[in-house]
């Protein structure tokens, strides 16, 4: 045996070991638990028990909550990065570093820290900086974190002040490998601001646009940390802030219902898989290049 | 195509024993404990999600060392944040590896570990003997089928915190107020004469309405484990809190609970003239509303007719053993003795401001010694106490219990006191969602 023939397995190996020990692995015994129920020292099959106890009032409250915040997020953060990202990359722009730098920073903050400064920010008492910042416009305060769009509202500024930074480098990066004498020939042909970007920038970013979709929607459905750091660990009132991953940890690990949280976490693989199947489908991934 | 069989098979070879080295339950290996040789000292580690806990134990070690030379324990005890303690137990307890011996467990949590077969070792031989001491409900609600399996802290009676200044101003007495409906008059001529309203109630908690319904030995769930949570008696106590929110003697608490930082502001200012919440929650007054001291008093909660209780154990955390222990008759007896013994109990007061489920120990001088929860409340806190001793029902927490108190927190309390809803609607949908 040569090693040009056992060198390419030699090199996948540890990313085909991690992947079977540490995703397809968890993943067969997810699936299993979902028709299991397990408590300690007795674990027994129920068939579909689970599933059919899923379509309840939390499950629904859950799925809405996530699908909303994930809808809000889609619409925060491909666009407005986008923009900022054509903005700080532009040469005529002030103080680039300082912005990029400005922007990226909440990214490298721990959400958990996060997610309890937000919580003071959006705190109840007239003092906390969103009321403060509302009296000033004369708008009494708010019970931001009571009403479900209010709280919305809190769950989506957060997921935007940590993750523009993040989807503003890609969008970045993708703007520099654009080549420059397309924008020349399009000065050329006397094209304007907006006609090169709507014509060149944005078919041009296509691809990482999909990618920035594609890890927002993931991202949006696997929210759990900022809304249980928000609400300090406690439900929310009227499960305003609970989200799909959420209602898993609340079952499996709060209420010890492993082989129900399972099902949740099974029935949500496949709820983002088809959604993002949708999402390249109609986004054209699939499709044969011309 | 031979070599690449070869190597696929190798790869399976190994991906197999790594998975089966991972799923293997190592039965009996031992635990964390561990005996040192030589020395005869034993190892035992202790989880727990309460700082000042890890320190009582450690302290209690340092005492058991001197009074057991030949039985020496070297207590590895670490904080963990509350719910990764928990999550992190029921998964060491569920695989079979990585339990410590001695594991604090809150009482909401507790039915969680008593689900399946229990993998916590049965106390009951060591609690039976002292079964006259002390007060039983605080064993009782870590049992099951008869067997205890955790041992309390504290009895977590609830008394009523009256701010003094404000009830002077207002001219009324907190001596004269015996029963809810005392309790409404008075504060109606408090928020008369000052504009301050009486009480706060917890907006997304569970403090507020539990102990007024254990007071009148109702409860969210019964013994048996059926969802009560609307009972005739618990419909009514809430239509009654409900009208005192309307009528402005009660507010809805900052922060909508308690035990918030909004709400420990709030107090500080002397916003409210009173708050019931149980016996420990003391240090939250020692140590987040530092301004009221020496203006707060400690009283029995009013009755909901003359001679009905004015109390209600409330909260908790259980000390139990896990069977993972390697030294399960050690950690025993050190459980014993820190929780179980009158030293033992004087100290869980001196040192975490609890009261202790000894009731002996209640009339001990060293409940009156100066500390800073006598510095704050005056030296006549174990005297209320005493006077309630007897009128502490016990509270029912079953397997159904983790989910009813999520419902009742964050479902029928912001309804009722934040939207003011109807409570009876209210309380009968959750019942309905409960049971479904």
């Amino acid at each position: 045996m040569n090693s040009r023939t056992w060198a390419p397995y030699g090199f996948v190996l540890p990313f085909i070991l991690s992947f079977l020990i540490f995703f397809a692995y968890p993943l067969f015994r997810a699936g299993m638990m979902s028709f299991q129920q397990v408590l300690p020292g007795d674990v027994q099959f129920v068939g579909l028990e689970h599933y059919s106890k899923l379509w309840n009032a939390d499950f629904r409250a859950a799925l809405w909550n996530s699908t909303r915040y994930t809808f809000w997020t889609l619409l925060l953060l491909v666009p407005v990065p986008m923009v900022l990202a054509v903005l700080l990359n532009s040469s005529r722009m002030m103080a680039r570093n300082l912005f990029r730098s400005a922007l990226f920073i909440p990214a490298l903050t721990s959400v958990v820290v996060a997610g309890v400064v937000f919580r003071l920010i959006f705190g109840e008492l007239d003092g906390a900086l969103m009321n403060s910042i509302l009296s000033v416009f004369g708008i009494p305060s708010q019970q931001w974190l009571y009403s479900s769009s209010l709280a919305m509202v809190a769950l989506v500024v957060l997921a935007g002040w940590r993750w523009m930074g993040i989807n503003m480098l890609y969008f970045l990066s993708a703007l520099q490998s654009i080549p420059k004498d397309l924008y020349e020939a399009a000065d050329i042909d006397g094209a304007g601001v907006m006609r090169k970007f709507t014509s060149i920038t944005v078919p041009m970013l296509k691809p990482i646009t999909i990618y920035v979709i594609t890890i927002t929607l993931y991202g949006g459905y696997a929210m759990f940390t900022e809304s249980y750091m928000l609400w300090a660990g406690k439900p929310s009132p009227q499960n305003i802030g609970l989200t799909m991953v959420g209602y898993i940890y609340q079952q499996g690990f709060q209420y010890f219902n492993l082989g129900f949280g399972a099902a949740i976490g099974i029935t949500l693989l496949v709820i983002t898989l088809l959604i993002s199947m949708l999402q390249l489908t109609v986004l054209g991934m699939f499709r044969k290049e011309d | 195509m031979k070599k690449m069989q070869v190597w696929l098979g190798v790869c399976l070879l190994v991906v197999v024993m790594a998975l089966s080295g991972c799923s293997t339950t190592k039965e009996g290996s031992g635990g964390t404990s561990e005996e040192a040789g030589s020395g005869g000292v034993t190892k035992l580690v202790f989880w727990t999600f309460v700082d000042a806990h890890q320190k009582f134990y450690e302290s209690m070690a340092e005492q058991w060392n001197q009074d057991h030379p030949d039985q020496q324990i070297e207590l590895e005890a670490t904080t963990i944040p509350y719910d990764d303690m928990h999550t992190k137990l029921l998964l060491a307890l569920q695989s079979g590896v990585g339990a410590p011996d001695l594991v604090d467990i809150e009482q909401s949590k507790f039915p969680n570990f008593m689900k399946g077969v229990p993998q916590l070792v049965d106390l009951t031989d060591l609690i039976q003997p002292e079964l006259n001491n002390i007060v039983q409900s605080r064993v009782e609600i870590y049992s099951k089928d008869g067997k205890y399996y955790g041992i309390d802290y504290h009895v977590g009676a609830t008394v009523m915190y009256y701010n003094r200044d404000i009830l002077d101003q207002a001219g009324v007495n907190a001596d004269d107020i015996k029963t809810w409906s005392d309790f409404e008059q008075a504060g109606k001529q408090v928020i008369e004469k000052t504009g301050k309203p009486m009480i706060t109630f917890e907006g997304n908690g569970n403090w507020s309405w539990w102990p007024a319904i254990s007071q009148q030995k109702s409860d969210q769930v019964d013994a048996d484990n059926n969802v009560t949570v609307n009972a005739p008696i618990n419909i009514a106590t809430m239509k009654f809190f409900q009208k005192m929110v309307q009528e402005g003697v009660a507010a809805v608490a900052p922060g909508a609970g308690h035990d918030t930082e909004e709400y420990f502001g709030y107090m500080d200012k002397g916003s409210a003239a009173a708050v019931f919440m149980p016996f420990w929650f003391m240090n939250r007054f020692t140590d987040h509303i530092p301004d009221l001291k020496g203006k707060m008093i400690i009283r029995p909660m009013p009755a909901w007719e003359e001679g009905g209780n004015r109390s209600a154990g409330m909260g908790g955390t259980a000390t139990s053993i896990t069977n993972q222990s390697g030294s399960i008759e050690l950690a025993e007896q050190f459980l014993a003795y820190a929780k179980l013994s009158k030293e033992g109990n004087i100290q869980i007061w001196k040192q975490l401001g609890f009261d202790p489920i000894r009731t002996d120990v209640w009339t001990d001088a060293a409940m009156k010694e100066s500390n800073k929860y006598t510095d704050y409340f005056g030296d006549d806190i174990f005297d209320t106490l005493l006077e309630v001793k007897d009128e502490i029902a016990p509270v029912h927490i079953r397997e159904k219990s983790p989910e009813v108190f999520d419902a009742v927190r964050n479902k029928a309390m912001p309804e009722i006191f934040i939207n003011l809803k109807d409570p009876e609607q209210v309380l009968n949908d959750v019942q309905a969602e409960l049971t479904q």
